[in-house]
């Protein structure tokens, strides 16, 4: 009877130990002389259970974590009916109510199997979105992707059927498609999980826009933070190319389709998407005035449609399970789930893949059981480095991109940060400006200013050097940047430091 | 000698590829280690630009170094999540422990140690990068085994 053992290859199992999992099972299955396959799967996701090693036998996959190197060889010792007993027994690890509450369509397939093995892909219906697609008109996919209400993932919810459009209908001739996966929020690493444990998703999703709008030509634009992610999507490339799922003759249609690997430099605003394609043209990440929008003039002038890696993937699940089904979830205007990453100090980490329309609560507290440090939890950091500071007056405010605009915040890429009380919102507020300091790209005075003088007059706050009247002063900073920024980077940096003002003006007396 | 062969090379395969300055760039600072001020001339006329144009794109960036780098490079998390988590007591750590600061390189050059904004490990924050072994949930304990077995293997 064969056995299976999984242990994931993914950035963050690896970083709290998940190689030194895989090196001691490998040496305490030889010293028993047991026959058994070690998979190194992508993760699950479920970071607080790294390092997790799964057993797949007799029919049964069973969980433990999180685990340490010198606990393997006693786990290996138990014969199959007695593994129930031990104390890092997880039992089926989709069971736990952590994840039987979710409800995964983008990462249904992260962690179940080897993230390279198109077998592994084929066998959980990869590639039948492109198949389908393959047999139908590009107004009909363009159509699907309308209908399913399906909202831009990158931190913007531009409904992805108009951009899709626009691109279809511009004249033929060489097009674009470029996949943002520059990720640089804190708090965030859906892009990176999903890049390692299922990058043929993503590749097929940008298959299928290629059909769309007429591109025969893709770009991931990787950010250089992400080496393993690298090593992933370089092999995953040249494995669909052979295979024929990428190429001169797309799945055996004919048509053609084949996508660059292009690494970023450490630019946040880079992420910024006109910013992006400046660098891809191989300059500095200076944001682009708007019009023309990239989808008239992008990539070297030409028609271009720029999405986030979960806008992509979520493609292949619009048009494997048709537009409907993806639109029967949600809450208002936002449809379909939501891939929620839990991070900062926080008990349960990792991704959360739900229907919009669940509390911040039922995440914090359901799914991410408080912070790991024990103490009180106080502050939350939506929507990365750009999003509010939420305090617990806000937390039953319903996630979806509406409801939580209208409470001063922003739902961006997903990430929520945890604090404990012991943070010092004067001292986030700080960091916001400063960070915007670091990475604005200098093209407009308010951002590449305003941020210095913020940053300064916010030492001296924290210094309790400025008079209290100085905070009008910085209200005043605020309101310059957002009304006179020409990009996010500007215009949302007050919203962090005007949230954790208006929630926690304690801090800054 | 060698090294002109090498960045000849490098020129050569990158040269005709559209955007190409960063894959370039990118391949130089991995294969020198950083980016030589006598390579730019000859980078900035294979890719028909001005030598100030592809200094502007080297300054823009945060990975490319005009500077080599000590022998090991240690990348510390400075962005919120680690914030939330402990991570600037590391930061403190570091500088107690080897008297530099982020952006700084030890005196023997050994180590340079940089800041970054986000590994992708927020779920297990905080983290840090030494080369390209990423770890998470440092605390100050875990952070003083990595120093000495790395500062240990450099004597
Ligand atoms: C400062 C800044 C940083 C951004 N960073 C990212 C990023 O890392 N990843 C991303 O997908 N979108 C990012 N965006 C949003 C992009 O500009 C753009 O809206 C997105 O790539 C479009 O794809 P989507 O429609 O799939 O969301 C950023 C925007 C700004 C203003
Ligand atoms: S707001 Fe900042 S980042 Fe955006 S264009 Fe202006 S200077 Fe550049
Ligand atoms: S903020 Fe440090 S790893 Fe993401």
């Amino acid at each position: 009877m064969s056995v299976r053992y999984f242990v994931p290859a993914d950035t963050t199992a690896i970083a709290v130990g998940a190689d030194d999992v895989a090196q001691a099972l490998a040496a305490a299955l030889e010293t028993r002389g047991e026959y058994g396959r070690i998979v190194r799967n992508g993760s699950r996701g479920a970071f607080w259970l790294e390092p997790l090693l799964e057993i797949e036998q007799h029919g049964r996959r069973v969980g433990f974590g999180p685990l340490s190197a010198a606990e393997v060889d006693a786990i290996v010792a138990l014969p199959p009916e007695a593994r129930e007993q031990h104390p890092l027994f997880l039992g089926d690890v989709e069971a736990l109510p952590w994840f039987a509450a979710q409800r995964r369509l983008t990462f249904a397939r992260a962690g179940l199997g080897d993230p390279l093995s198109l077998d592994d892909y084929l066998l959980r219906r990869g590639f039948d979105a492109l198949e389908r697609a393959l047999e139908m008109a590009p107004e009909e996919i363009v159509q699907a992707i309308d209908d399913s209400g399906l909202r831009g993932r990158g931190g913007a919810a531009f409904p992805a059927g108009i951009k899709w459009r626009t691109v279809m209908d511009t004249p033929a001739g060489q097009k674009y498609i470029v996949c943002n996966a520059d990720e640089g929020d804190s708090g965030t690493f859906a892009d990176r999980l999903l890049l390692e444990a299922d990058p043929y998703q993503l590749l097929e999703g940008m298959a299928i826009a290629g059909l769309a709008v007429g591109a025969d030509t893709g770009y991931i634009y990787l950010r250089s933070e992400y080496p393993r992610a690298r090593e992933v999507l370089r092999v995953a490339l040249a494995k669909a190319e052979a295979a024929g799922y990428l190429g001169s003759n797309l799945a055996g249609s004919q048509r053609s389709f084949r996508i660059h690997l292009r690494i970023g430099a450490g630019a946040y605003i880079c992420g910024e998407e006109t910013a992006l394609l400046e660098s891809l043209e191989g300059r500095r990440g200076m944001v682009r005035a708007k019009p023309p929008l990239p989808a008239h003039q992008g990539l070297f002038g030409r028609p271009t449609l720029v999405h986030n890696v979960l806008t992509l993937a979520a493609a292949t699940t619009v048009i494997a399970d048709g537009a409907q089904a993806y639109a029967a979830l949600g809450e208002g205007r936002s449809r379909g789930t939501l891939s929620v990453q839990l991070a900062g100090n926080v008990r349960r980490g990792g991704l959360v893949e739900v229907p919009f329309g669940v509390t911040l609560r039922q995440l914090l507290e359901d799914f991410g059981g408080g912070t790991r440090s024990g103490r009180p939890l106080r502050a939350v950091q939506a929507g990365g480095p750009l999003g509010a500071y939420l305090p617990e007056s806000l937390w039953d405010t319903p996630l979806d991109y509406e409801a939580l605009a209208a409470v001063g915040g922003m739902l961006g890429h997903g990430g929520l940060v945890l604090f404990d009380d012991s943070v010092d919102m004067a001292r986030q507020a700080r960091f916001a400006m400063a960070f915007c300091t670091e990475e604005s790209c200098g093209k407009c005075t308010p951002c590449r200013i305003g941020a210095v003088r913020g940053t300064e007059l916010l030492d001296r706050v924290i210094a309790r050097e400025a008079p209290h009247s100085e905070l009008a002063l910085l209200e005043e900073l605020c309101d310059t940047m957002e009304q006179a920024s020409l990009c996010a980077m500007g215009g949302m940096t007050p919203a962090p430091v005007r949230s954790a003002l208006a929630h926690f003006p304690e801090d800054f007396a | 000698m060698e090294s002109e062969q090498l960045l000849a090379q490098l020129l050569y395969q990158y040269q005709d590829q559209p955007g190409g300055l960063l894959p370039l760039l990118h391949a130089v600072q991995a294969d020198f280690g950083y980016i030589p001020a006598d390579a730019v001339p000859p980078i900035a006329r294979a890719m028909q630009l001005s030598a100030a144009e592809v200094e502007g794109v080297i300054s823009f960036y945060h990975d490319f170094r005009r500077q080599p780098a000590g022998r090991h490079t240690l990348h510390i998390c400075r962005a919120e999540s680690c914030q939330a988590a402990g991570g600037e007591a590391l930061v403190a750590h570091l500088q107690a422990r080897l008297g530099i600061e982020p952006g700084q390189s030890s005196a023997d050059g050994e180590l340079t140690v940089e800041s970054v904004y986000c590994l992708g490990n927020c779920a297990c924050s905080p983290a840090l990068r030494i080369g390209d072994a990423t770890h998470a949930r440092v605390d100050i304990a875990r952070l003083d085994a990595l120093l000495d077995s790395l500062l240990e293997s450099a004597s």
